[in-house]
């Protein structure tokens, strides 16, 4: 009889255990409740910090930082920028090679940190994508964003624009209490 | 004395002068043959319409780079922001000879679909040295 009280209660401490720990994971979604035991506890994306990436990159377009995209897709980018996304951005070789050292080695897949990993997990082994805004993690994090605020919105046009947004995207945090979508205002779901 | 000695050191730690640069740069288009450069031709140009095929759009310098060269641009395309080009207002510009030839490189592909002449960039420089 005791024995039986004492398995019941250690059966609904777990369920409770369990519960309250699920509760939890789910709390915060914001890099998949699987990353949770991965990498450096951060809320952001490593900062930029070569100054060849910065001006010549930066120049045109938002720095994206090296960790949204891992080495294989870097290398496809930078080995075709005679043709990029329809602009010529050709590089003198010796700064060429500069910048694809600097996103190669602080890529995603060589980050120890979670925003990085939950980027690498979402993009297929065999794939080698272009465009940040193809990832699964992506679309999953602005699946919910009506035309009329962003590619509508003569005022970010893009997606590929983070920083019309993202108030925080140069410092490397993307967390959306920091979204400010220009002619609508905060951006809390 | 000490002060004349103050005002030295900081002259001689100015960085490069936007005027030496420039002229610097219109001596060499000079020397391939271009001149007598015209800053008014240059603002003809500034604005002057082409037709960029990647984008299928009428385009100009003032596209990405405002009209007026004392505000800041916008890049058609991506949205990024630009600083403005005018010393008066950013004295930055025009104080690197490289960065200056990088450019007229870039743009004139992306604007014209074809590499600027002597003539053209010297116009331009005057025009946007004397905004």
């Amino acid at each position: 009889m005791n024995k039986k009280i004492a398995t019941g209660g250690a059966i609904m401490a777990l369920c409770i255990g369990l519960s309250v720990s699920f509760v939890a994971v789910g709390d915060d979604d914001w890099w998949g409740d699987k990353d949770r035991s991965y990498g450096e506890r951060t809320k952001s994306v490593a900062t930029v910090m070569n100054k060849a990436y910065e001006s010549e990159c930066g120049a045109c377009h938002f720095a994206y930082q090296p960790g949204f995209l891992p080495v294989r897709s870097w290398v496809k980018i930078m080995g075709s920028l005679e043709d990029h996304f329809g602009d010529n951005a050709a590089l003198d070789a010796p700064t060429g090679k500069e910048v694809l050292a600097y996103l190669s080695d602080n890529a995603a897949d060589r980050m120890n940190q979670r925003f990085s990993y939950s980027i690498l997990r979402s993009i297929p082994e065999d794939a080698a994508p272009l465009r940040i805004t193809e990832t699964r993690f992506f679309t999953r994090e602005h699946h919910e964003l009506p035309n009329r605020l962003v590619r509508d919105n003569p005022k970010v046009r893009s997606f590929s624009n983070c920083q019309s947004c993202h108030t925080q995207a140069a410092q490397g945090s993307f967390n959306e209490h920091s979204v400010v979508i220009p002619g609508f205002g905060r951006w809390d779901d | 004395m000490k002060r004349i000695g103050i005002i030295f050191l900081l002259l001689i730690g100015q960085p490069a002068m936007a005027a030496d640069v420039v002229e610097d740069l219109l001596n060499g288009y000079r020397s391939e043959g271009a001149g007598p450069f015209d800053a008014a031709a240059g603002r003809i140009r500034w604005q002057q319409q082409h037709l960029q095929a990647n984008l299928e759009q009428q385009v100009s310098c003032a596209s990405c780079h405002s009209p007026d060269l004392t505000q800041t641009g916008k890049h058609i395309k991506t949205g990024k922001l630009i600083e403005p080009l005018a010393v008066r207002v950013n004295p930055d510009r025009l104080t690197d000879a490289e960065k200056i030839e990088k450019w007229f490189n870039r743009n004139c592909n992306w604007t014209y679909g074809r590499a600027c002449t002597a003539q053209e960039k010297g116009d331009l420089l005057l025009f946007i040295q004397n905004y």
